[in-house]
């Protein structure tokens, strides 16, 4: 079950949009954020508020990066592998990131903190190499600024801005 | 020679933030939109459009004008037009820069082809990692329904339209239209084969028109400044406009430039970019993200126009340099982008789906040491292959595959008769060695 807000701020949303369907995607993440990720009981809620079967919801989110079907980590790092950033030694951000959290791809830290999983150019190819965190980049990564990083995230503080 | 700069996109420009709604409009903003309403007909629009040579910065390159017209004066109601802000190709970060630089741009942009076409909503389709794109133009676009410019009878006229902000989940073949008007829907987002009847049957299975955003902030300026001027913008006879051409890669400078249409790619690396890093030598660039054909030394002199690298048998794409120097294996480059590509591929159809990995593991192979002669032709016969895929997905995965075979076949028999790669370290696995 959802809470009463949140199921009241979806309907009027969904109510509000000439499909229900064009919805699919932004009730999702709004239910991941709910639930840390898009669990079954999540696709079910997804159904019956947009009026779709969950496979036609699962069917999206089996489909999209950014739609998390299994737990993960508060903070979800996700590390460059376009062919900018390999240049840079993407692999040394990704290793390093793995090493440092005591992890491999996917997995999350014991706390729950991070979870690691790499992903397609984000369109940050100015600052290579990049990752994104909870929808936050981080560019021109070495060893040094990945441990600021991984600091930063958990004192919880305003994320560190990347210089622009 | 040092290029012209010119700030026709980039004229609002302001450092560390984005131009303001009151910015742009002392910049002569939505003055275009409020002559176009009330001054010419949606079919004089479409032909200053057509006849300022302005063709689309999305990576195909087609006549924005021709796409336009496309639509049928007596198509169905209501008719959309999608912003594509989803920008996934790699290399590929200028509409970022764009809409960061200036929101109000883009949105007359959209306003200007939705009066062309008598579109009465439309969609700024963002990815996830532009979630701060997103933010901001939902807010830009409440300034500009407060000011009158979006919602119902558009500064006291006929025209209604609104324009809001769609996010993806992220897949690259969301950025592909017809793929793209299936996400909205709430589909899988599959290509739809056969291309393009979006002019009639796209979203909701109406008219719809996708264009660029990077496309659509230069219809107020052509609308403004008039078509002979848009075209006389360019360096070549056959360009039209400025292009926003991305620099990344082994250049001191990375960075998204504003420069005439047609700009050699030898100046924009060494002026605009400040030439290349430090001790690394040019070997090659992709011209237009990772869907590109490499371009070897002897294209350094090219004209970075539609038309010009057309004639060389490139593709202009959209115009994001990734440049490669010497130290660096285009082998393993390769292989990288295939690996992209394989993951990203919707495995709808059967050359995408089959094809691909069977390139990504010769590749592979032939990094890792275990290439053999026969390869080669293989990787030949099998990328030729990708052209009979749905959409442009699968042809555009092969350009860097057939661009290595073409300029770099003897990089490839150096990996195969040596049993290795002979740049070592810097494979793809160069950095796992390291730690």
């Amino acid at each position: 079950m959802i809470p009463e807000e949140l199921r009241k701020e979806l309907e009027a949303r969904i109510k509000e949009a000439d499909h229900p369907r064009e919805c699919a995607v932004d009730a999702m993440y709004a239910l991941q954020k709910h639930y840390g990720y898009l669990s079954d009981e999540a696709v079910q809620e997804a159904a019956g508020l947009l009026g779709m079967t969950s496979l036609e919801v699962d069917e999206l989110a089996t489909f999209y990066d950014f739609i998390y079907r299994e737990p993960v980590g508060k903070y979800v790092i996700h590390a460059c592998d376009g062919v900018v950033c390999w240049m840079f030694g993407e692999k040394s951000v990704l290793h390093y990131l793995c090493k440092k959290l005591k992890v491999v791809v996917g997995e999350t830290t014991p706390d729950g903190l991070f979870t690691v999983l790499p992903t397609v150019c984000i369109g940050y190819c100015d600052h290579a190499p990049a990752v994104l965190v909870n929808g936050q980049f981080y560019g021109s990564l070495n060893p040094e600024r990945i441990d600021a990083m991984i600091e930063d995230l958990k004192r919880a503080q305003s994320p560190l801005v990347a210089d622009r | 020679m040092i290029p012209v700069s010119v700030n026709v996109l980039f004229k609002n420009a302001q450092p560390g933030r984005p131009a303001t709604f009151d910015e742009y409009c002392r910049g002569g903003g939505y003055q275009a939109l409020s002559e176009a309403i009330h001054k010419l007909a949606p079919k004089e629009v479409i032909r200053k459009v057509k006849d300022s040579g302005l063709r689309g910065r999305g990576g195909a390159g087609f006549p924005a004008g021709l796409k336009w017209a496309g639509i049928p004066e007596k198509a169905r109601f209501p008719r959309y037009v999608i912003a594509n802000t989803d920008e996934m190709e790699p290399g590929t970060f200028k509409d970022r820069v764009l809409v960061n630089t200036d929101p109000h741009m883009v949105i007359e942009g959209t306003l200007l082809a939705a009066y062309a076409v008598s579109a009465q909503k439309g969609v700024f389709f963002i990815r996830p990692s532009y979630e701060t794109d997103a933010e901001l133009l939902e807010r830009e676009l409440q300034v500009a329904r407060a000011a009158g410019y979006l919602g119902k009878n558009i500064l006291r006229s006929d025209f209604s339209f609104d324009l809001v902000v769609h996010r993806s989940g992220g897949r690259y073949i969301c950025g592909e239209a017809t793929a793209q008007v299936n996400a909205i829907m709430g589909n899988r987002p599959h290509p739809i084969k056969g291309g393009p009847h979006m002019a009639e049957q796209g979203l909701w299975n109406r008219p719809t028109l996708v264009n660029n955003v990077e496309t659509l902030a230069c219809v107020p300026h052509i609308l403004h400044h008039g078509p002979e001027w848009f075209k006389a913008l360019a360096k070549t006879g056959t360009g039209a406009g400025t292009k926003l051409y991305g620099v990344s890669g082994k250049v001191h400078q990375p960075g998204c430039y504003e420069l005439p249409m047609g700009t050699r790619l030898g100046e924009i690396i060494e002026e605009a970019a400040g030439g290349m890093v430090r001790g690394s030598e040019f070997k090659a660039a992709l011209p237009g993200g990772a869907s590109t054909a490499f371009m070897p030394k002897q294209y350094y002199d090219i004209e970075m126009d539609f038309e010009a690298l057309k004639k060389a048998g490139h593709r202009l794409g959209t115009g994001s340099i990734v440049v490669f120097d010497r130290q660096t294996c285009l082998v393993a480059a390769t292989l990288n982008m295939m690996e992209f590509f394989v993951r990203e591929s919707c495995g709808l159809c059967t050359p995408c789906r089959e094809g691909l990995p069977f390139i990504r593991d010769l590749l592979w192979r032939v990094e890792h040491g275990e290439g053999e002669e026969g390869f080669i032709p293989m990787l030949r016969e099998m990328s030729a292959h990708m052209r009979h895929a749905y959409c442009a997905f699968a042809p555009g995965a092969a350009e860097p595959v057939e661009g290595l075979l073409l300029y770099f076949e003897d990089e490839l028999r150096e990996h195969i008769s040596q049993r290795k790669c002979p740049f070592g370290e810097h494979g793809t696995d160069h950095a796992e060695a390291h730690h």
